[in-house]
């Protein structure tokens, strides 16, 4: 779960990492106030986009009066479809040099990766590799000031900006650790009057790990119809097209998305109904896929844990109360297919027992496709 | 023959008295699973499904010589049974429970290296070898068969599917093996291909992977000395950048994880890639044939 700049901010404080002076802005006046105390500030919405900057969601203001108008203006704005609701006011910084740096894991190595350049920012991905020194942590061992000693010599520093550095690197390990980070970054990490900033950061938290940080605000950055099926349990991902899918199981459901591109339709969605998933969840999944108001509903079921007559029923329930206005297409098979099958057709919806048939006629019935 | 996981594996089952324990308990012990005992804290003395249950793996070890362990506890108490395992001698861990905090798989699986710990998962459907008709894991019993092909995969019901299709066509597996969908896992591609290189019944592999993280990528380098036909299929092609596609590890991140770097990087190495699940079998009895 990605974090507001403001709170990426915070934790770095926390740990005693210096970042420039700021504050939360909620309406105008204290926009007034904010630039009033700390002088000079750049004014940056707090949403969880890239590119900010370009979109107009960081302003500067030289004058309290100038802040409140601004505040004003961007207060409310959309940005690249997300609503500014709050605003960060943080002091001007007279940047000398931008460094990188970052803390996050090595899915290969399955440890600990901090990541350093001099070139900082720009996103890490556009710096030449080259530039990027990489040093693995043993989670045994974690950071110790050494560590951070070895990388800031391999980037080249010298005198207080490698002190400082080594001494972030241990911080920021300690981030990563404590806040069960994904990702800890800072780009920039700027070099103001001969020693180093926080100019930007990001936080990223691991979602599996929410349980053991209860003071974290939740932030779902989904989509109005994508909040509502997370609400569920389920994991679904708002896609451009017209044809809803519901599989189970997440391997399957990438699948299933694929195989109606495969045959020219447009997946207006990704929906996991769960490997296991009961009739009630099921149905309530598939009333959200009805909301979307698609071209066609596909249903594509491989009964491992999940049970076919649980699909069945659930197709049945929310035909009978919501109602299904738009062709329906179900592939099922697996664990109690005939008693599932036998439902559904005495209901009269006949099942597909193979999925590109099924996936086929599902695009047809759109209206999508090679003819 | 299989790998990893024998008709001789003694399995412990932790968190044997929860529903989804208890349930697929009864399931192993029908597929013909050495299941010898279970752990739930406070109920030793108590049975499952005709099993004993303990209170400490420790003691389950003792009473039973069990080398085995499939985890079924709730997430936040995942890391506690796992290490409760390994440092009882458990030397194959199985574990089942999806969002298992990434920094504790971290924890676990610098640990089971150590240790010598084969540790597959977490957030796996488990490992089955028909052929040993045994399993540790929570797929469906039908759709399986002994047979010559090894099945390595890193998400549940779309390698069901892809099970059942091979079966159906006349392929039936060594060992299936779920990686997992998580971010860090025990195994990787190449872990596991070690073993089905090294498995004379295995003769052919068919690779289930997806877009996020660069095991495939990396498995392509392995491949090139493999010398067995590999069949793959790689689901999230139409899966938009920038959105965690079910599993926390199927994400294209930073231009990172790209289906179209998978498959390349696989094609380049020999493997036949394919675009859709029901084209795994024509595949497979093409590269078996040319092999």
């Amino acid at each position: 779960m990605k974090q507001y700049e403001y709170l990426a901010k915070g934790a770095l404080r926390e740990h005693g990492i210096p970042i420039p002076p700021g504050r939360l802005v909620n309406n105008p006046e204290e926009a007034y106030q904010a630039v009033e105390a700390i002088g000079p500030a750049a004014l940056k919405a707090q949403v969880l986009v890239g590119g900010r900057g370009k979109a107009g969601g960081i302003r500067f203001a030289h004058t309290p009066e100038e802040a409140r108008e601004t505040a004003k203006a961007m207060l409310g704005m959309d940005l690249k479809g997300y609503t500014v609701e709050r605003l960060y006011a943080e002091g001007k910084l007279d940047i000398e040099r931008e460094f990188y740096i970052s803390v996050t894991t090595d899915r290969n190595k399955k440890v600990p990766l901090v990541m350093a350049s001099l070139a900082g920012g720009v996103e890490i991905e556009d710096v030449d590799d080259a530039q990027i020194v990489r040093q693995w942590v043993d989670p045994r061992v974690g950071v110790l000031p050494y560590f951070g000693r070895e990388l800031a010599q391999r980037l080249g520093l010298d005198g207080v900006l490698a002190r400082e550095f080594a001494d972030l690197v241990v911080k920021l390990y300690q981030i990563y650790r404590e806040k069960d980070a994904e990702l800890v970054e800072i780009n920039p990490l700027a070099v103001v009057d001969g020693h180093l900033v926080a100019a930007d950061a990001r936080l990223n938290i691991d979602d599996s790990a929410l349980f053991r940080h209860k003071n974290v605000e939740l932030i779902d950055e989904g989509s109005e119809i994508e909040k509502k099926v997370h609400k569920i349990g389920l994991a679904f991902v708002e896609l451009d097209g017209d044809i809803a899918i519901m599989a189970n199981g997440a391997g399957m459901a990438m699948a299933t998305v694929d195989a109606i591109q495969y045959f020219g339709g447009k997946p207006a969605n990704f929906l996991d109904a769960g490997g296991g998933a009961s009739v009630e969840p099921t149905a309530q999944a598939l009333d959200v896929l009805v909301s979307m108001e698609p071209k066609v509903i596909f249903v594509n079921i491989f009964g491992g844990i999940t049970r076919c007559d649980d699909v069945a029923k659930a197709i049945l329930q929310v035909r009978n109360t919501t109602g299904i206005p738009v062709p329906l297409v179900v592939r099922l098979v697996g664990t109690n297919e005939k008693e599932g099958v036998r439902l559904l057709e005495e209901a009269g919806i006949s099942a597909y027992s193979d999925m590109a048939p099924a996936a086929e006629r599902a695009v047809q019935l759109a209206g999508e496709g090679r003819s | 023959m299989a790998v990893l996981l024998t008709k001789n594996s003694k399995i412990l089952v932790q968190g044997i008295t929860g529903n989804q324990g208890r349930f697929h308990t009864k399931q192993m012990l029908a597929y013909g699973s050495q299941v010898v005992g279970g752990i739930s804290p406070g109920k030793s003395g108590e049975q499952v499904e005709g099993v004993p249950v303990f209170d400490t793996v420790e003691k389950a070890v003792e009473k039973t010589g069990a080398d085995a362990s499939i985890v079924f506890v709730p997430a936040p108490f995942a890391k506690d049974a796992a290490f409760e395992a390994m440092e009882n001698g458990i030397k194959l861990l199985v574990m089942i429970p999806e969002h298992i905090p990434v920094q504790d798989s971290i924890d676990i699986t610098t640990r089971a290296q150590e240790l010598g710990v084969t540790v597959i998962g977490p957030n796996t459907f488990g490992i089955i070898s028909p052929g040993e008709k045994t399993k540790m894991g929570i797929m469906p019993n039908h759709i399986y068969k002994p047979g010559p092909i090894g099945v390595v995969a890193r998400s549940g019901t779309l390698s069901y599917e892809i099970a059942f299709s091979l079966t159906n066509g006349g392929f039936g597996q060594t060992t299936v093996v779920g990686m997992g969908g998580d971010p860090v896992v025990g195994q990787t591609f190449i872990s596991v291909l070690h073993h089905f290189k090294d498995d004379p019944d295995t003769e052919g592999v068919v690779m289930v992977g997806e877009i996020g993280g660069s095991a495939e990528e990396e498995a392509a380098e392995y491949l090139k000395t493999f010398g067995k036909p590999v069949v793959a299929y790689l689901a999230g092609r139409a899966a938009p950048p920038g959105k965690r596609m079910g599993h926390a590890g199927a994400i294209i991140e930073r231009g990172r994880g790209t289906l179209e770097s998978k498959e390349k990087a696989l094609t380049a190495a020999g493997a036949q890639v394919v675009t859709m699940p029901w084209q795994v079998v024509d595949a497979l009895r093409e590269a078996m044939a040319s092999h």
